[in-house]
C-alpha cells in the first residue's frame, strides 16, 4: 500500500519532466527525422530517400555555410574564455564579501533583458550612426562616420557578449573549490606565475572550462538573431538556412534534413572536443 | 498523402487543445494580416456594430502560410497572403476553402481588381480570394541620388557603392530580371527558361553585393537606415518612401523605369475557419470606401474599395502621384501566380547570394 502510493508520487513528480522530454524534446526530434528522409516527388506524392542529405553535400553553399558556423563559434568560444576566466578568478578568488555578489549580478543583469533587446543595444552602439561612431568624431580620430556593424567581428562581439554569463558560471564554481595552499605549494616549489596557472589552476579548472566551452559553444552554434541582425550581408549562419527552408521556402524535407545534420554534426564535435582535451561527459557535468 | 495527414493532425490538435477553450466565450474572428490592414479604430468599430471580437495576428506571406499548412488551414478564421501566393499553396498543401462571391459586397469593389484576383486565385473552377489592399515595390531614393538610382540595377552603380540596400527575397531576382531587360513572368512556365533567367540575375546580385550595406529583413530596420542616410537607395514598397516622405521630403518612392511590381493582397478563408460567418462580415465591412480609406491611411496602401480615394487624407494621395503618373501606372507589373516549383529554384539563388563573397 505505502509503497505503491510513494510510486505513484514519484511518478507524479517525474510527470511534467517526462512529458517535457517526450512532447517537445523527443516526439518532434523523431518528427524531423523522419520528415528529413521524405522526397517530395511531385506536389502530392512522398517517397523516401536521402536526397537532402546529398543536397547538403552537393550544393557547397550548405556545408560551406556549416564550416563557417562551426569555425566562427569555436573562435567565439574560444575568445569567451580568455574574456571570461579572469572574470571568474576576479569574482573567485579575489573579490571579498559583499563585492563578490555586487559582481556575480553584473554578470547576470543583462541577461534578464532578451537576446534581442541586448543585439539591438549592440547595434545601437555600433552603427554608422551610433554612438561609438560619434564618440570618434567628437575626438577628432576620425574624419567621416564609421560602420562598425554588419561585419564578422560585431557578430563575434555580440556573440561573445551572450555567452559570457555560460562561462562564467561554471568557471566560478570551479575556481571557488581550489584550495589557496595548491597555489602556494606551485609557488614555493619555484613555479613562476606561467607555470602555476598551466600546471596547477587549469587542470584543476578544466571540468568547469569544458562544461562551460560545450554550453557556449551550442549556444553559438545554435544562435539565429545575432548573426542575422548583426552580421549584414556576409553573415549566412546555418540557424538561419534551417529558417529559411522551413518558412521562406516552405521547404521542411530539406529543413529537416540540415536540422538533423546540425544536431549531429555538432554533437561530433563536442565529442571530439572531449576526447582531446582527455574529459568525459560524466566528469564534466558532475 | 497519409503521411502528410498524421504529422498535420498531431499539430493540429495541440493547436486545437490550445484554442478551445476561447470558443466558448464570445463569438469570435480570428484574423492573421499585415501590419496596418487592420488599424485599431477599424476594429473597435466593427466590434461595436457586430457584437464580434476580433484577434489580430500580425504577420507575412511566407509566415502566413506556413502557419496554416502546419495546422491544415486551422487557427485562424481570415487570412491575407497575396494574390500570387495562393493557388500554388493551395495545390500543395490545401489550406483555404473557395469564395462563395455571393456573400461578397463586390459592388464596392473595383471590378477590375476583382475579376483579376478571380482569374489569379482559380482552380478547379472556383476562387480563393478576395482583393483587399494592393500596392507596389520600386526604389526609395534620396534626392542626392535621384539622377543616378532610375532602376532596380543602378543600385550596382558605383556612386551608391556601401548606401544601398534590399531585400533577398523574390521580389529583388524578379526587379531585377526585368531591370536587365527579361520577362521573368512571360517564362514562368518555361522551367529551363526561367532557370536561365535566375543564372544571370545570380551573376547580377553577385557581383552587385560590394554595393550593398546590408539586406535587409524588416520594414523597421530599412526606415530607420533610410532614416538616418546610412542608405540613401533601397529596394522597397512604395507605402515605407510615402511614410519617409511624410518625415524627410528628401526621401521619395520612384516607379522604376522597367516598371514597379504591383502586389495585390487578398482575403482567403482557411480551411478550418471556425466563423466564416464573421470572415464575410469583416471583409464586407472594411471594403466599405470611409472604412478602406482608414486602412489606407494606416498602413499607405491603396485598397480594392471603389471610391475610398476621396476618403484618404490628402498628403498621402499627393505622395501618390507624385510617384505615379500614369505611364507609371501602365507600366506596373503586376505578379502573376507562381506556379509550384519556382520557388525551390529562387531558393537556391538567394542561398548561393547570400553565401558568395
Amino acid at each position: 500500500m505505502n509503497s505503491s502510493v510513494s510510486r505513484f508520487s514519484l511518478w507524479l513528480l517525474l510527470a511534467p519532466f517526462l512529458l517535457w522530454i517526450v512532447l517537445l524534446v523527443l516526439v518532434p526530434h523523431l518528427q524531423m527525422l523522419r520528415v528529413s528522409f521524405q522526397v517530395r516527388e511531385s506536389w502530392d506524392t512522398l517517397a523516401w530517400g536521402l536526397e537532402q542529405y546529398q543536397n547538403f553535400f552537393s550544393e557547397s553553399y550548405y556545408w560551406r555555410t556549416f564550416v563557417r558556423t562551426g569555425v566562427m563559434s569555436l573562435f567565439t568560444t574560444f575568445l569567451t574564455l580568455l574574456i571570461a576566466f579572469p572574470i571568474a578568478w576576479y569574482i573567485a578568488r579575489l573579490a571579498r564579501g559583499n563585492s563578490k555578489g555586487i559582481l556575480f549580478l553584473a554578470c547576470l543583469i543583462p541577461f534578464w533583458a532578451s537576446e534581442l533587446v541586448r543585439t539591438y543595444g549592440w547595434m545601437i552602439l555600433l552603427r554608422e550612426s551610433g554612438l561609438f561612431s560619434s564618440w570618434l568624431q567628437a575626438l577628432g580620430w576620425v574624419d567621416g562616420p564609421v560602420e562598425m556593424l554588419y561585419n564578422d567581428v560585431a557578430v563575434i562581439i555580440g556573440l561573445v557578449y551572450n555567452g559570457l554569463l555560460f562561462m562564467v558560471v561554471p568557471l566560478v564554481t570551479t575556481l571557488d573549490g581550489m584550495d589557496e595552499s595548491l597555489v602556494e605549494a606551485g609557488y614555493d616549489l619555484g613555479g613562476g606565475h606561467g607555470t602555476v596557472l598551466r600546471e596547477v589552476v587549469i587542470p584543476w579548472a578544466m571540468p568547469g572550462i569544458v562544461s562551460g566551452c560545450i554550453v557556449v559553444f551550442m549556444l553559438t552554434l545554435g544562435s539565429y538573431l545575432t548573426p542575422i541582425l548583426m552580421g549584414g550581408k556576409d553573415s549566412a549562419w546555418f540557424t538561419q538556412q534551417i529558417f529559411t527552408q522551413f518558412i521562406t521556402r516552405f521547404n521542411w524535407e530539406q529543413g529537416a534534413a540540415l536540422g538533423v545534420l546540425l544536431l549531429v554534426l555538432s554533437s561530433l564535435l563536442v565529442w571530439l572536443g572531449l576526447k582531446l582535451t582527455g574529459q568525459s561527459l560524466r566528469k564534466v557535468m558532475g | 498523402m497519409a503521411l502528410r495527414k498524421t504529422r498535420i493532425s498531431a499539430l493540429a490538435t495541440l493547436l486545437a487543445a490550445t484554442t478551445a477553450s476561447g470558443n466558448l466565450l464570445a463569438e469570435e474572428l480570428r484574423l492573421i494580416t499585415w501590419g496596418g490592414y487592420a488599424p485599431d479604430e477599424v476594429v473597435a468599430q466593427f466590434e461595436e456594430e457586430t457584437g464580434i471580437d476580433v484577434k489580430i495576428t500580425l504577420s507575412n506571406n511566407e509566415d502566413m502560410i506556413s502557419k496554416l499548412r502546419a495546422t491544415g488551414g486551422a487557427g485562424f478564421d481570415l487570412a491575407q497572403p497575396s494574390q500570387d501566393r495562393i493557388v500554388g499553396v493551395q495545390r500543395q498543401f490545401n489550406i483555404y476553402k473557395p469564395i462563395d462571391y455571393s456573400r461578397i459586397n463586390t459592388g464596392q469593389l473595383q471590378a477590375s481588381m476583382v475579376k483579376a484576383t478571380q482569374e489569379s486565385t482559380a482552380l478547379d473552377g472556383q476562387s480563393y480570394g478576395v482583393p483587399s489592399v494592393w500596392g507596389t515595390s520600386g526604389l526609395i531614393v534620396h534626392s542626392s541620388v535621384a539622377d543616378t538610382v532610375t532602376d532596380y540595377t543602378d543600385l550596382c552603380d558605383p556612386a551608391v557603392a556601401g548606401k544601398v540596400s534590399y531585400r533577398l527575397k523574390r521580389p529583388t531576382l524578379i526587379g531585377f530580371a526585368f531591370a536587365m531587360g527579361m520577362d521573368p513572368f512571360a517564362a514562368y512556365e518555361d522551367r529551363d527558361e526561367y532557370q536561365s533567367i535566375m543564372a544571370k540575375v545570380e551573376d547580377k546580385l553577385i557581383d552587385c553585393k560590394d554595393n550593398v550595406k546590408t539586406y535587409w529583413t524588416g520594414g523597421d530596420q530599412l526606415l530607420s537606415l533610410l532614416r538616418t542616410g546610412e542608405v540613401t537607395a533601397a529596394m522597397a514598397w512604395d507605402a515605407g518612401g510615402w511614410k519617409l516622405n511624410a518625415e524627410n521630403p528628401d526621401i521619395r518612392f520612384v516607379a522604376p523605369e522597367s516598371g514597379a511590381l504591383g502586389w495585390i493582397d487578398t482575403f482567403a478563408i482557411p480551411r478550418r475557419s471556425e466563423n466564416e460567418e464573421a470572415a464575410y462580415k469583416w471583409i464586407n465591412f472594411v471594403m466599405q470606401p470611409e472604412i478602406a480609406a482608414k486602412i489606407t491611411n494606416a498602413s499607405g496602401n491603396f485598397t480594392a474599395s471603389k471610391g475610398a480615394d476621396e476618403f484618404v487624407n490628402a498628403e498621402l494621395r499627393d505622395a501618390y502621384r507624385l510617384s505615379f503618373d500614369e505611364e507609371a501606372i501602365n507600366n506596373i507589373k503586376w505578379y502573376p501566380p507562381v506556379p509550384p516549383g519556382l520557388e525551390a529554384m529562387e531558393g537556391q539563388v538567394l542561398d548561393r547570394v547570400q553565401a558568395a563573397n
